[in-house]
């Protein structure tokens, strides 16, 4: 059976091909380096159509992109020629100056690009998004049915319904979470600090850090609060083992990427009874307050400043062929919410809509913002573990974050 | 010490058959739970319900039809078509034994006929090169590959696999001909050869046993390395591990973590046959007397 | 040997080494004394998907010309060696000065990040280490009574811990002690505890990776010894026997003897490699309940800013580690040298 799904999407891939190369007259080199999820996959099969005699399109799509995208965009010329990113891993890139600005090119070749999608900063457009992202609540409808509650808008409603879910004995630990000590810890810290409304830092321009305060403290209880609720593990769960506890029906209630919908809801790795009764939510407030706990995330492709204009005219062609809307189709149209033309959004996708329209934060795109999650990530699992006080913990992290600005030349 | 030379009593037969019979299970047994496992689904194997899903597979006989899959096997070999990785994986592996016995043995037959202080401190400080965390290493490398463009290609790494096992071999032949003793070569230059023609005649006609064994050691760095491989090797020059380690990924793609799975046991297959051929090699190599520091 | 003929048999080697690991030393070593230039930033307008925002951002004008005049950076000599990351040392003065005890000066110790890795790495060298010895042994022994024909799959099981990949081999080990995994329900079976997780303890996570490194090196020591027990002079071995020693007579005064060269060697790799422990970190997730020294390098160089400089400190700080914790070894090994 797989077998034959696997066909149909090959020469689903081959016939769509065809109507896509719609590349003009371009020629040179195209490399692209970006992370190895299926929809960037797809961005960049689309992209690779543009090959021709003229033209060679290569593509390196590996978990470790963030490693190795730097120096790949520093020689000169650079290795790569565009590179797939997020809000958060762009600010390396600009940090260092490896990517050039995309105004004329797009004056050129990029009329069709909507304009929402374009990431412009200080009036220089430097990169192009395709599609959005954001943790927000699944929940399973049986179980709440069966307590009688309604799905939950606050944290404050989740914790009840939690309590509750034990109470009855149906699951002993009824949340989960992606609390993996370090890069997901610190996402889900500001996730729910983005909920309290409070600044990361003292002023704008300013790489002060300034989270020890009531709002920090709250987050750090309130993420106390519900791992009470969680397997006592939470601190190894990364997206992939939520994922699985979710769908072992262990949990009822958890905060999940939106692009790990589909895996929940298709009718593989779990048993019935969990995948049809699976609801994308939408985020959530907490402690009264109407700005979602959650962080908007796109991810979109930049273009290299250290290669030939004509590399850069044939990449900018080619990725913007790569996120042209006739990608969409049955197969491609769930594995992410696209921010292109014809996207028709699945229920899988309602989390994620819901998080855009009730205002939510972008995730911070500062200079130093990724010194002070990597300072988050590394401190915050000591008072989740009973060692040490909130206000310890964000202390710790402050000093972690402050010694590694000062190196970095920030402060 | 062979069983005839001396009469064991029946408790200590029993003791050492049951540190055997323990330590077989403990280092087999997540091999050969692999093994079954490699013909399940994720849900079972990776089962966050119950562990006996794994022996079980209430979700294999759902998804797949049968109490066993070759789905996993299917999507490494045919659809990600482990095969070219596993050909890198063999092509940096001969060239890594190869250079890296050849480097280290003449290296090596130096340090051992040297009688002079400084190459006790040549040993000493490659032993210091080797304490370098690799990790640190690597991320040195990339912006000097990137930039003389040499990022990506298997020579790179087959050469900065040499370069970082180059210690290790060292010391170890470099005991090892220790062990040989100095009057052979030593009256073939009376007879008037010259050192080189010595260590090509005398030498390395003798010095196989050791050579075989450090030679294990190398294929199994380069045949198990990640940290230089999945960072300065592209995607078409990907070794397997790299490859696994693509099956994986940041976030796991349903199914895609079987591959891995198979991929593994398909990656161990070879070693079976490896380890049997050559065990009389390895064993009649440190025999001689390789290691004696 | 001449010193010419010296020369050119270490040549290839050298070479090699040079340009891969000693190159790579010393521009670690300069990194390590050098920090970024000053950033300059500006507040700009942000705007995207989801609306406008102004934040702040670097000005790559102003930046790029002060890194221009100081290509390496800022010259701060041992200051990112001294600093909260690394050895701390105000912060450990002011700790000293103003603690409740030594438990407490101990405990604020232990939170900075740099002694909380060096106790785990210490704890993981001087534990896994002698334990990879002694199983080695007994294994090598073991395995050389079993019959000849048995010998061959016996070594290849015993080999496969070091065989199969960590990457993988881990993944499985780590859902195996999961509480619902097959390793992780025994324990609480034989713990009688339903509610024991090895992954959520500190304590049990160290246990875990310590036999984690016990197995995975385990075998490396047992095919050195087994090599080893195969030119054990079998004539010493009768005449031990005919003198009436017993069996554990025999293997105390004169197989050990014999196996002591390559114990030197085992340990002087086995403690570069243990002090050195990363991957098990990362595979079984554990760096809420242990860090080590290699994975703080990870740490800094992973993230989505990667602090060089920090890395490069770390990284010397490691060698200097190793160099101090091999100085016995070496010693030794100079005296065998010089009776030479």
């Amino acid at each position: 059976m797989i077998l034959k799904k696997l066909t149909f999407a090959v020469t689903l891939a081959l016939s769509t091909n065809v109507v896509l190369a719609n590349c003009g007259d371009i020629n040179g080199r195209v490399s692209i380096i970006g992370n190895e999820f299926p929809a960037i996959q797809t961005v960049a099969a689309a992209a690779a159509t543009c090959a021709s005699d003229s033209v060679t399109v290569e593509s390196n799509l590996t978990a470790d992109y963030q490693t190795i995208n730097l120096p790949g965009l520093q020689g000169n010329p650079a290795e790569y020629t565009t590179a797939v990113i997020t809000n958060s891993s762009i600010v390396a890139l600009m940090n260092e100056d490896v990517i050039r600005p995309l105004d004329e090119l797009i004056a050129k070749y990029g009329q069709d690009i909507p304009k929402s999608n374009l990431i412009t900063i200080d009036g220089k457009v430097m990169a192009v998004a395709f599609m959005a992202n954001a943790q927000h609540l699944a929940y399973r409808k049986d179980v709440l049915a069966e307590i009688g509650v309604e799905p939950p808008t606050t944290y404050e409603e989740l914790l009840s319904a939690a309590e509750m879910i034990r109470e009855k004995g149906i699951m002993q630990y009824p949340v989960g979470g992606t609390y993996q000590a370090g890069w997901n810890l610190a996402t889900e810290f500001v996730n729910m600090y983005n909920g309290y409304g409070a600044d990361y830092y003292k002023a704008s321009d300013s790489a002060e850090v300034a989270i020890n305060n009531p709002q920090g403290v709250a987050t750090l209880e309130m993420m106390k609060a519900l791992t009470e609720y969680m397997n006592p593990d939470y601190l190894t769960h990364d997206s992939n083992a939520a994922t699985a506890e979710f769908e072992a029906g262990n949990t009822a209630l958890i905060n999940i990427w939106g692009s790990r919908m589909a895996t929940l809801q298709d009718n593989e790795g779990a048993e019935e009874v969990v995948f049809s009764n699976t609801i994308s939510g939408g985020p959530l407030t907490v402690a009264g307050g109407t700005t979602p706990a959650t962080a908007l995330w796109w991810d979109g492709w930049s273009i290299a400043k250290n290669i030939s204009d004509e590399d850069a005219e044939a990449s900018f062609v080619a990725m913007a062929n790569g996120i042209d809307p006739s990608i969409l189709n049955d197969d491609t149209m769930g594995e992410a919410v696209w921010m292109l033309e014809g996207y028709t959004p699945s229920a899988a996708n309602d989390g994620v809509f819901a998080s855009i329209k009730a205002g939510s934060k972008s995730f911070p795109m500062l200079p130093y913002h990724g010194l002070l999650h990597t300072a988050l990530g590394d401190n915050l699992s000591d008072y989740l573990q009973g060692k040490e006080s909130a206000e310890q913990a964000l202390a710790d992290t402050e000093a972690a974050y402050t010694t590694a600005a000062k190196e970095k030349g920030f402060l | 010490m062979t069983a005839n030379t001396q009469k064991k009593s029946r408790a200590l037969n029993l003791l050492l058959i049951g540190v055997l019979f323990t330590w077989m299970t403990l280092a087999a047994f997540p091999f050969l739970w692999t093994l079954w496992g490699s013909f399940k689904v994720e849900g079972d194997f990776f089962s966050k319900a119950n562990w006996a899903n794994a022996l079980t597979g209430p979700l294999t006989l759902k998804e797949s039809g049968g109490l066993f899959t070759g789905a996993g096997y299917h999507g490494a070999w045919i659809k990600e078509a482990f095969g070219i990785a596993a050909i890198n994986t063999m092509i940096v592996c001969v060239f890594v034994v190869t250079i890296s016995l050849t480097f280290g043995t003449l290296g090596g037959y130096a340090l051992s006929r040297s009688t002079f202080r400084y190459a006790f401190w040549f040993l000493i400080i490659a032993l210091i090169f080797r304490a370098m965390p690799p990790i640190t290493l690597v991320s040195g490398y990339l912006p000097v590959f990137f930039d003389w463009n040499l990022w990506g290609k298997l020579p790179t790494a087959i050469i900065v696999l040499v370069a970082i096992n180059q210690p290790f071999t060292l010391w170890m032949l470099h005991s090892f001909f220790k062990n040989i003793p100095k009057d052979l070569d030593e009256s073939a230059m009376v007879d008037g050869c010259n050192r080189f023609q010595a260590f090509r005649h005398v030498i390395v006609p003798v010095m196989w046993p050791g050579v075989i064994t450090t030679g294990l050691f190398s294929f199994l760095l380069a045949y198990n390395d990640f940290a230089v491989t999945a960072m300065i090797l592209s995607k078409e020059n990907q070794t397997m591990i790299p490859k696994i380690s693509s099956f994986l990924g940041s976030t796991q793609t349903k199914g895609n973590v079987m591959f891995a799975v198979a991929a593994v046991v398909s990656a161990t297959a070879p070693l079976f046959v490896m380890v049997l051929f050559f065990q009389r090699q390895i064993v009649s190599g440190l025999t001689a007397g390789a290691v004696k520091g | 040997m001449k010193h010419k003929t010296f020369f050119w048999f270490v040549l290839p080697s050298s070479l090699a080494m040079l340009l891969f690991i000693f190159f790579p030393i010393v521009s670690v070593l300069i990194q390590s004394v050098h920090v970024d230039t000053e950033q300059v930033i500006k507040e700009v307008t942000n705007c995207g998907p989801f609306g406008c925002e102004t934040i702040s951002s670097i000005d790559q004008e102003a930046t790029q010309a002060l890194k221009q005049d100081n290509p390496l950076g800022r010259f701060a000599g041992f200051t990112t060696y001294l600093d909260r990351r690394h050895l701390a040392i105000g912060e450990i003065s002011t700790a000293w000065r103003s603690n409740n005890g030594m438990g407490d000066f101990f405990k604020q110790l232990m939170n900075l990040p740099f002694y909380k890795a060096l106790s785990f790495t210490l704890a993981y060298t001087f534990i896994v280490t002698p334990l990879v010895i002694l199983f080695g042994f007994v294994i090598a022994v073991a395995v050389n009574s079993a019959v000849k024909w048995v010998r061959g799959p016996l070594i290849f099981f015993s080999l496969l811990p070091m065989l199969v990949t960590p990457l993988v081999g881990a993944l499985i080990l780590f859902w195996m002690v999961d509480a619902r995994g097959v390793v992780g329900a025994a324990l609480q079976y034989l713990a009688d505890d339903p509610n024991l997780s090895v992954k959520a303890s500190t304590p049990l996570t160290w246990v875990m990776l310590m036999v984690y490194g016990v197995w995975h090196s385990a075998p490396f020591a047992f095919i050195v010894y087994y090599a080893g027990l195969q030119s054990v002079n079998k004539e010493t071995l009768e005449a031990a026997m005919i003198d009436g020693a017993s069996r554990w007579e025999q293997i105390r005064y004169v197989i050990i003897p014999h196996l002591l060269p390559l114990t030197t060697f085992i340990a002087l790799m086995q403690l570069m490699d243990n002090f050195r422990v990363f991957e098990p970190i990362v595979s079984f997730s554990a760096e809420a309940h242990a860090t080590s020294l290699s994975w703080a390098i990870y740490n800094d160089l992973g993230g989505e800013t990667r602090q060089l400089s920090s890395a490069a400190a770390t990284s010397v700080l490691t060698i200097l580690g190793i160099c101090i914790l091999l100085l016995p070894v070496l010693v030794r090994t100079w005296r065998d040298f010089s009776r030479k």
